[in-house]
């Protein structure tokens, strides 16, 4: 190509950006001032002044008190530390059992292999909502009642009421935890601990339970990508198989695991927003039934993408600076 | 560990090896043989298979499988006019046999679009009615399998045009167009889905004209394709980048313009690498269409709901249903997974 011609496609280049920046702007333009045109001739009013009015709903449960006379924006707040509240204790939850199984996957026994296979395999292949149904289905219908509930181990109680487990309480006047308190039963159920609602039970477990299956997979490859030759020298120094798996492999392993695993805990935040149809309040419940109250569906889903993609970079963040410790040095 | 996990099973050193071992042996069989016998009691032994509510009723520890036996028609088809069942039956089986002929790595030839448009044209006939004195069947009654067949088929047909435009656009040389490809991406992959539908469910509604409201299924479709195109875009620009870069500069060298070299040379061998990926996202899009029902579409999911929600008869064997649909589910995307091992396979062994 001449440097006449080349200069000429430049240009041409340039034209045509500067053409499709400014089409894909007047689209956008269009396309709000339209719905917002629309949404007037409905009566509906637009704009974000309704979060500081009364909510008009309550919310059952959460760490945020919320009651129907307060603001909006308090009760998005409560729906954020709700999903946060779920999301949290399921990845905990999730990366420890999924760890476990994906190990368990590579061991030399074939039974165990083939429990953990089978796990595997059965619950990545069904939808999480259709598991997550089916568990809120049976905390609800297949439970006993919370007078007569069942002693899982030590201090934890279930029933249809939910969960009962011992929980650290502050001592009088303090703040500071100074002790656990443990569920005890009585006549009308299970009083003292942390209560933890079915809903909550359902969406943390179904959440770990789902996620666990795609965590061991990675643990899995991760574990297979470290060379044979690593085994071997572990077993040449005389290490135990357990040594060599968390001396040798694990921390090689860690390298591959990492990346991937943000993926999944990012994908396990975005699917806690499925408990709207388990009935747990969380920031997706939240916004729609703001939505249902006074139709303000353009600023509602603008608001849950804000959070998600809030609580996506944060994950994204603290992962990768993880990552960072992990890696090798130099590589990122 | 690598040796263990890919060599032959040696039976009785992993059983019996050590003390250890012994005791995992017994304590897992144990587990197994107490597990497989109530599995067994309540699915088998005293389970109803018989579509007969006062038995199921009469039944303490046993499964209910009448349920399935006299609700499976609603659970499959949902709420499509009961004499005319067989229309949404031939139009699974149209779907599931073009698929089936898809997945031959020896039949990816050019007649492959147009056996795929036929087939989409003839599942709509068949769902819709209205021609050929088929009677017409409005969208709204639709549910069951063929719609979560459908969705997933239609919404990955037509996200994939897009998500090679995406991907295409995000490694542009034009800065313009890559930082609007990413953006976008980034933009769709950082959200839930449920939040991308419940914006296609009340948003586009308020760009249609008024008087003439866009049907459910096309709000949701329209979701899911830009939901699902940014997901597909990533895996397709997985593919680009594992292409040798000399390969580009050999062609421009030889005299191959820019989009020739794309479209005959990137193209072909970056699609080729990333057909097992593509694979595991279409049993994701398969598992995502069952949030459509969050939004009022009666897909497998939905239509459980519809079939013993507002039944107070055999509204008690709920657990039997989920577990009905979850082997649908299961079958349709353990099958696919298994087929894209097989692909990655076969694909890696070819030249």
């Amino acid at each position: 190509m001449s440097r006449e011609a080349s200069r000429r496609g430049a240009w041409l280049a340039w034209a045509v950006q500067a053409l499709l920046v400014l089409a894909v702007v007047a689209a956008a333009v269009w396309v709000v001032h339209h719905a917002l045109e629309v949404l007037r001739a409905r009566g509906v009013r637009s704009g974000f002044d309704f979060l500081t009015e009364p909510a008009g709903f309550s919310i059952s449960e959460g760490w945020l008190d919320f009651d129907a006379s307060q603001p909006f924006w308090r009760a998005f707040l409560a729906g954020l530390i709700n999903t946060v509240r779920a999301a949290v204790p399921a990845a905990i939850f999730s990366v420890v059992l999924g760890t476990l199984i994906g190990i368990g996957r590579l061991a030399p026994h074939v039974l165990l292999r083939g429990i953990c296979t089978a796990y595997v395999e059965l619950l990545r292949n069904v939808p999480l909502l259709v598991q997550l149904l089916m568990l809120a289905f049976a905390m609800a219908n297949l439970l006993p009642d919370p007078t007569e509930p069942v002693h899982l181990m030590l201090g934890v109680w279930l029933s249809k009421g939910g969960l009962s487990v011992p929980w650290p309480v502050a001592g009088e006047g303090g703040w500071w935890p100074t002790h656990f308190e443990w569920p005890e039963r009585g006549d009308f159920g299970v009083s003292g601990g942390a209560a933890l609602s079915p809903e909550y039970v359902t969406i943390v477990a179904g959440l770990s339970f789902y996620s666990a299956a795609f965590v061991a997979e990675i643990v899995r490859a991760g574990i297979l990508s470290v060379s044979q030759g690593q085994v071997l020298a572990g077993q040449a120094l005389g290490l135990s198989s357990g040594q060599q798996l968390r001396i040798v492999i694990l921390p090689q392993a860690l390298r591959v695991i990492v990346p991937s695993l943000t993926n999944q805990l990012l994908s396990l935040t975005k699917n806690s927003s499925l408990a709207v149809a388990v009935g747990y309040p969380e920031l997706v419940s939240v916004a729609n039934t703001t939505i249902g109250s006074n139709g303000r569906a353009f600023e509602c889903i603008a608001i849950i993408m804000a959070i998600y993609l809030l609580l996506s970079l944060l994950i994204s963040f603290g992962m990768n600076r993880y990552n960072a410790r992990v890696a090798l040095r130099g590589w990122r | 560990m690598r040796n263990v996990a890919q060599g032959p099973i040696a039976w009785r050193s992993e059983l019996w090896g050590s003390p250890l071992r012994a005791l995992a042996t017994v304590l897992l069989l144990a587990l197994l043989v107490w597990g497989g016998f109530h599995a067994i009691e309540w699915g088998v032994v005293h389970a109803v298979f018989r579509p007969d509510a006062e038995a199921c009723r009469a039944v303490q520890h046993g499964a209910c499988w009448g349920v399935v036996a006299e609700k499976w028609r609603p659970m499959l088809f949902g709420r499509f006019p009961y004499e005319e069942q067989w229309r949404p039956a031939i139009a699974v089986v149209v779907l599931s046999a073009v698929t089936v002929l898809s997945a031959w790595p020896r039949s990816w030839r050019w007649w492959l679009v147009p056996l795929w448009v036929g087939a989409l044209l003839l599942f709509v006939l068949l769902m819709r009615g209205g021609v050929a004195g088929l009677s017409p069947v409005p969208t709204s009654r639709w549910g069951g399998l063929p719609l979560t067949i459908g969705l997933a088929v239609v919404g990955l047909a037509l996200a994939f045009p897009l998500a090679l435009l995406l991907a295409l656009g995000r490694r542009s040389g034009w800065p313009v167009v890559r930082t609007l490809s990413a953006s976008y991406i980034e933009l769709v992959r950082g959200v839930p889905l449920i939040s991308v539908l419940f914006m296609a469910s009340f948003l586009l509604p308020l760009l249609w004209p008024a008087g003439w409201q866009p049907d459910v299924l096309v709000r949701v479709l329209a979701g899911l394709t830009l939901f699902v195109a940014a997901y597909l875009a990533e895996i397709i620009r997985g593919g680009l980048q594992a292409v040798p870069r000399e390969q580009t500069e050999v062609a421009m060298a030889l005299g191959f313009g820019r989009w020739p070299v794309q479209r005959d040379i990137v193209l072909p061998q970056a699609l080729r690498l990333v057909v097992p990926a593509l694979t595991n996202s279409v049993v994701g899009t398969l598992k995502d269409t069952s949030l459509v029902t969050v939004v009022g579409l009666f897909e497998l999911t939905g239509a459980l709901g519809l079939a013993l929600g507002g039944d107070p008869t055999w509204r008690p064997f709920y657990l039997e249903g989920y577990l009905f649909i979850a082997a649908v589910y299961w079958v349709l995307c353990f099958g696919l997974s298994r087929y894209s091992v097989w692909l990655e396979k076969r694909l890696s062994a070819a030249p």
